[in-house]
């Protein structure tokens, strides 16, 4: 029955990676999704929005408020509390997109495309990339929202600046954004490639989500916390991306809510030099993942 | 071993004492087969007997733990990426985007493939022509119906212009006249010079489309071959007898010469003939009668591709509608 075994002629080589694009088929796929579902699409651009409106407006009266007594040092810029938190808005919504951005992988590996795309000969890590890059671009859309809306209702960013500053400014912010939202990324599709229903990635994300958001200088300042969690907060790459979004933003040194910040680039560089360490370490996390994934 | 030559041989895929195991239960146990260049190649066999696990060892989707596979001169282990190059799959479940649209569906696979933009988009043209799905390109896959859905995933199977396209279970859950339709287009897909790799428990369907089958239960290969050679090893006919004294006629009638093997059945026996029936089978009454035993039920009939199953394996397919026009259980003690 079986033909006997037989020596075959050696072949010459050709290995490695002829595929360096292939990460743009999974990130045209992903924005085809983006853009296809509109409830999704317009719910994902209203939320920050609302969240700006109504917490930050309610908020933002409250604390004005309180801290309208606390006497200021002259020539220092004061913000108002709509503008502090806006940062805050800006780096939530990069985070709650990008834990989630992974959970196409996990449509993908139950009912959808996985087993195609892990038998083609695209190198895997093409998908985590492809993920990143469409994750990065959501997250661009919503941060420039986010930007516009918050100085239609009030808040001063970008307050004095130049045209150049402002140019600057906004760049430096989705600089910032693109690092922090890929490391989440990354993690997201560590996470979605191990698991196995949408219903423990929520849970999973859920959990991670509420203490980086609360854990970090998101809503408030963190100088007050306990020494322990001020550590956590610290180490936060939640708080390395809201220095950078407030730097960019408002200017190296303001006063907001009582407290005087005062940012030099080099705190600037430490926090972005932070969040790439965060973002290698994802990225090596969602590697090992995939490469171990198997998918029948 | 790990540079192999594009094989020059007609064997395409070549498979040698390949083993699987999930934990302590093993899925595949030493199996040893090759597929011919342009043939369609089925393996046989129920729900579980390890047909998905050598398929997917074979798709370079699961790491091979022992044996060698090689498929069009590649070893799945050291050369995957060529692997991939070389072949097409239709996996046994939908693997569609519900929410993309037909012709997506198939440019996002070209390009995963790398292929040149104007060689996809006609390659796209050409397959939706071949699937008759033209009509349906700008339309989401959600809205096709089983068929349809089918049909577009075997265009995408053969997108990158394949050597060998894998099909597991390509009509499962289809129904009669979807499946026909379905096995014409594998024939003419073979036709085209595209091997054919597919897994089936559908006896019909093995029957109709292969050039060869391999029968595989519980991780192994009970025998392989060509349909009618299958179905020639069970003699030329099979005749089904119930009788007044079913003891005293089996003994009587196996020493015939042209009775190969009989088998016992609740109420009668099967005898296994290797001439045409119609001329054994006065032979046999003639027989009987002298001995003063009478016949109640008389059948005869040309061995089917269950009958065979049914010997080899000593059961019937489970989950399969057609199997129950197989005969009773047989014993495979004539081996």
């Amino acid at each position: 029955m079986i033909p006997p075994g037989r020596l075959l002629y050696p072949r010459c080589g050709q290995g490695g990676d002829n595929m360096p694009m292939g990460f743009t088929t999974i990130y045209w796929r992903d924005m085809i999704r983006f853009v296809r579902f509109k409830t999704l699409l317009v719910s994902s651009l209203l939320q920050p929005a609302l969240w700006l409106a109504f917490f930050g407006i309610a908020m933002s009266s409250n604390f004005d408020q309180l801290t309208a007594g606390i006497p200021v040092p002259p020539g220092v810029l004061t913000v108002n509390y709509l503008t502090f938190m806006g940062a805050g808005i800006i780096a939530m919504t990069t985070l709650f997109t990008s834990l989630f951005g992974g959970i196409v992988i996990l449509f993908d590996k139950n009912w959808g495309l996985m087993r195609e795309i892990l038998a083609s000969p695209m190198n895997r890590n093409h998908i985590i990339f492809g993920i990143g890059l469409s994750g990065v671009t959501k997250s661009f859309i919503q941060a420039i929202i986010i930007m516009v809306f918050g100085i239609l209702i009030g808040a001063a960013f970008f307050a004095g600046f130049t045209a150049v500053e402002i140019i600057i400014g906004v760049a430096g912010i989705l600089v910032f954004v693109a690092m922090f939202a890929l490391g989440f990324l990354f993690l997201s599709a560590a996470i979605a490639i191990t698991m196995e229903s949408p219903e423990g990635l929520q849970g999973v994300v859920t959990l991670l989500t509420l203490p980086i958001f609360f854990c970090s200088n998101a809503l408030y300042p963190i100088d007050a916390f306990p020494e322990f969690l001020k550590v956590l907060s610290i180490i936060n790459p939640m708080t390395m991306l809201i220095t950078g979004i407030r730097y960019f933003a408002i200017g190296p040194d303001f006063i907001a809510m009582g407290k005087h910040y005062q940012y030099t680039p080099s705190v600037i560089l430490i926090s972005y030099l932070g969040l790439m360490i965060f973002t290698v370490l994802m990225f090596a996390l969602a590697w090992w993942r995939f490469k171990k994934a198997v998918v029948t | 071993m790990s540079e192999l030559a594009p094989d020059n041989d007609t064997a395409i895929i070549r498979v040698e004492n390949l083993e699987h195991s999930y934990g302590a239960f093993k899925a595949v146990d030493g199996i040893s087969f090759s597929v011919k260049r342009g043939e369609i190649f089925s393996f046989l066999g129920p729900n579980g007997a390890g047909k998905s696990t050598a398929i997917n060892v074979l798709i370079t989707l699961l790491a091979k733990q022992k044996g060698t596979a090689t498929v069009d001169g590649y070893d799945v282990t050291n050369d995957p990426q060529k692997v991939r190059e070389s072949i097409g799959i239709v996996f046994q479940d939908i693997t569609l985007d519900r929410d993309m649209t037909v012709w997506e569906i198939l440019e996002f696979h070209g390009r995963l493939y790398n292929m040149p933009r104007e060689e996809r988009k006609q390659r796209i043209d050409e397959l939706l022509h071949l699937v008759q799905l033209d009509a349906k390109k700008d339309e989401r896959t959600k809205n096709l119906s089983g068929g349809m859905k089918r049909r577009l995933e075997i265009a995408r199977g053969l997108m990158t212009r394949p050597k060998v396209l894998f099909l597991d279970e390509p009509t499962i859950g289809l129904d009669p006249q979807t499946r026909m339709r379905m096995w014409e287009y594998i024939k003419g897909v073979n036709n085209e010079g595209t091997t054919i790799f597919l897994t089936t428990h559908y006896m019909d369907e093995a029957d109709q489309l292969s050039d060869r089958i391999s029968i595989i239960d519980q991780g192994k290969i009970i025998i392989s071959g060509k349909p009618w050679e299958l179905k020639n090893t069970l003699g030329q006919d099979l005749i089904y007898m119930e009788t007044s004294d079913n003891e005293a006629a089996i003994r009587l009638l196996q020493d015939l010469p042209t009775v190969r093997d009989v088998k016992i059945k609740t109420k009668g026996f099967v005898l296994m003939v290797t001439e045409d029936g119609t001329k054994v089978l006065p032979i046999v009454i003639d027989t009987l009668r002298k001995a003063g035993i009478d016949s109640s039920t008389i059948n005869l009939k040309k061995p089917s591709m269950d009958d065979v199953f049914v010997f080899y394996t000593g059961k019937e397919l489970r989950d399969d509608p057609a199997g129950k026009t197989a005969l009773p259980a047989m014993r495979a003690g004539g081996r």
